[in-house]
């Protein structure tokens, strides 16, 4: 019996949203293939990009950071020390900025077409995973090059990579749903990323923070995940900052939640808004 | 039968900002009518408890109640902004109704543009598979039905080329191609037949039979009254967002044509420039004398921002099957001015009795700055009652006489 009978009414009940979710499954994975083939067509240089950004950026920051500002870099080399904390700020500023602006580049979609529209700015974290695990290549290669070993803590990378995803996420749904309405956000998106990259210890480790103000350093939620991907990376006696580890995870899971349920709320009326 | 869709007292508000042209709210205007809002609490207590100045209501429907059963096909006609698209909308689930319900029983796939979602950097073949899912199928379903879609939207020479590369026709062709192959109980369509050329219009009016024989349910918007005669069996009117006349569609259509009050047109018709922009477009019925052929009259209210040279105003009017019989054309030169009237008469016309649309393209030089159909109405049918030589005859056949022509008489008397 295919016959299943819709009601549509004001409000939704929120229990049915992962049920529909699953239904969109194969949306939601075409959209993500989509966004990921069509980001270098027509571009020379095409998938290398996902490569060249990465490195030149590490490369930059080495120079930078490294030798002329010389950071410590507590007997890791510099480019390792970098990069790990390269990709999960990378995976969490592409995220970010794509999926923020996801829902107003795919107005005509929103305005024509149901959907649970919670696919769109996920797509996004989609393709910065795919950037992501790119990256992540590099930086055996990079590791390999510099004969620098992991350690059994770099099997916890997932789980950090989750929290990265779910933090990053719920930004990007709080601020996807706000852009819709207000179009501010689409300004302000840009400052948050550059500024976040100054505050958030990709070029130095946190270790440079003195020890009264790490804790409130670690409100910025990025600083635990890029100190967790460091700690795991790096492994040997880098140390992490548990106090504010644990600060930055419930902060970024917080704002997860708050991120869904504004997203949700809002999401009615996306297209009359729009 | 059982009933595929059931709609109890629909309504659709929106809240309209008057302001000075804020086409998005901005953060900062929010925060500063927060703060207004505040201090005119503490200021005012009880006394303004209405909207903040400058929001008005309107009610894009209002009291909607329809029930469709399985396997109908129904057209929704109304102008411009009566609530059809809306109403499509709040049946799509893309927007949520004010107050109300629907119930509906069946799949819903709705297609109230043609090609959204389509992506013009991937080929025809990629985006068979995006636009498939976007309208709710299944990949082993689009596959299944691939050769179906290419073969109707005939584009297979161009399946690998990136969209943006196809005329608009083709373009065209493939997103309806692909919606009309969709295997869903009921289908929404909101004015998306009227593309292409007549060979594919053809084609996808066969494709539309079949699969109104399949027992599926149709709903369908449509300016095109030729259209919704042939396709659907019943329709709606919706006026201002009320359900006005429901019944028969031949029925229907005829109640929308002869709605005296569309036969002038004020308000949002807006130009695409910032010379010349048009007050009011009016039938003039008064002008209009009694007898077959006599000069039409429509009347522009125009007012220009500086001299405007080369303005081309072109008429075109339409009869009730969505065929265009007339067309006229002037160009004229407008002086500055608030409040320009251009009037156009139509001589020798040789319209038969009925109704009409009109449409109206106004140009400056070689750039169109206005566009469009069924713009207003008016009524023909009247025509012969006072003919100084109308007949009984004439009077029972008064609608089934077509052009009433002239017949010029020699008699050759012989004789003797």
């Amino acid at each position: 019996m295919p016959d299943r009978e819709l009601l549509i009414r004001r409000g939704k009940p929120i229990q049915g949203v992962i049920r529909e979710l699953w239904e969109f499954r194969e949306l939601f994975l075409l959209l993500a293939w989509r966004d990921v083939l069509v980001r270098y067509k027509q571009t020379i240089l095409g998938i290398s990009w996902s490569v060249l950004r990465p490195v030149l950026t590490m490369a930059i920051f080495v120079v930078i950071f490294g030798k002329i500002a010389k950071l410590p870099d507590g007997g890791v080399p510099y480019p390792i020390l970098v990069f790990a904390a390269m990709l999960p700020w990378q995976f969490f500023s592409n995220t970010v900025s794509e999926s923020s602006n996801t829902l107003i580049s795919n107005a005509a979609m929103v305005s024509k077409i149901y959907f649970p529209r919670i696919i769109l700015p996920t797509t996004s974290m989609v393709v910065s995973l795919v950037d992501f695990l790119i990256a992540f290549v590099l930086l055996l290669m990079l590791m390999a090059w510099y004969g620098f070993y992991p350690t059994w803590k770099f099997a916890l990378l997932p789980l950090l990579l989750i929290l990265a995803a779910v933090t990053s996420m719920g930004i990007g749904f709080l601020i996807s749903a706000l852009n819709v309405k207000y179009r501010d956000f689409r300004h302000i998106v840009p400052f948050i990323v550059q500024l976040g990259l100054y505050v958030s210890p990709v070029g130095f480790s946190s270790a440079v923070i003195p020890e009264q103000w790490r804790l409130l350093y670690s409100i910025n939620p990025m600083v635990g995940v890029i100190d967790g991907f460091r700690w795991a990376i790096l492994g040997g006696d880098t140390s992490i900052y548990w106090p504010g580890f644990a600060l930055s995870v419930g902060l970024g899971l917080t704002l997860f939640a708050i991120g869904v349920r504004y997203f949700l709320n809002t999401e009615r009326s996306f297209a009359d808004v729009i | 039968m059982s009933t595929a869709i059931q709609i109890e007292g629909l309504g659709k508000r929106y809240l309209i900002r008057h302001q000075k042209q804020d086409r998005y709210l901005s953060l900062r205007d929010e925060i500063m009518r927060t703060m207004h809002r505040a201090v005119d609490k503490l200021v005012h207590r009880e006394e303004e408890r209405q909207r903040p100045s400058g929001i008005e209501e309107f009610w894009a429907l209002k009291d909607i109640n329809l029930t469709i059963e399985q396997g109908e096909r129904v057209g929704i006609i109304g102008r411009n902004g009566a609530g059809k698209s809306t109403l499509l909308k709040v049946l799509s689930r893309i927007t949520e109704p004010t107050e109300g319900q629907v119930r509906i029983r069946g799949r819903v796939a709705s297609l109230l543009e043609v090609g959204t979602g389509f992506h013009p950097e991937l080929t025809g073949r990629e985006n068979i598979f995006l636009n498939g899912a976007i309208l709710g199928m299944k990949r082993e379903e689009i596959r299944r039905r691939f050769d179906a879609i290419v073969d109707l939207a005939e584009v297979e020479k161009f399946l690998d080329t990136p969209v943006k590369r196809f005329s608009s026709g083709m373009y065209v062709r493939l997103a309806f191609a692909i919606a009309a192959n969709l295997d869903s109980e009921i289908l929404i369509l909101d004015e998306v037949l009227a593309v292409g050329d007549q060979h594919f219009q053809n084609k996808c009016q066969g494709k539309m039979d079949e699969v109104g024989k399949k027992g599926r349910t149709i709903i369908f918007v449509s300016h095109n009254m030729g259209l919704i005669q042939k396709m659907t069996d019943r329709s709606i009117l919706l006026v201002n967002g009320e359900l006005t006349e429901s019944g028969n569609t031949a029925d229907v259509v005829a109640a929308y044509f002869s709605d005296r009050k569309s036969s002038s047109q004020s308000g949002d018709i807006k130009t695409r420039s910032d010379r010349l922009f048009i007050n009011n477009i009016t039938f003039c019925h008064d002008k209009l004398a009694a007898g077959f052929n006599r000069p039409l009259h429509f009347s522009f209210g125009i007012s220009c921002k500086t001299v405007v040279d080369q303005v081309t105003v072109v008429l075109g009017i339409w009869n009730t099957l969505g065929s265009r019989l007339v067309t006229t054309r002037c160009t004229v030169m407008l002086p500055q001015g608030e409040a320009n009237i251009l009037d156009i008469a139509l001589n020798n016309h040789h319209l038969p009795p009925g109704n009409y649309s009109l449409s109206v393209d106004i140009a400056i030089a070689a750039e169109t700055i206005f566009s469009s159909e069924h713009l207003l109405f008016f009524d023909l049918s009247d025509l012969y009652v006072t003919e100084r030589d109308l007949i009984p005859f004439l009077k029972h056949h008064r609608d089934k006489l077509g052009a009433f022509v002239p017949a010029d008489i020699t008699i050759n008397a012989a004789v003797p």
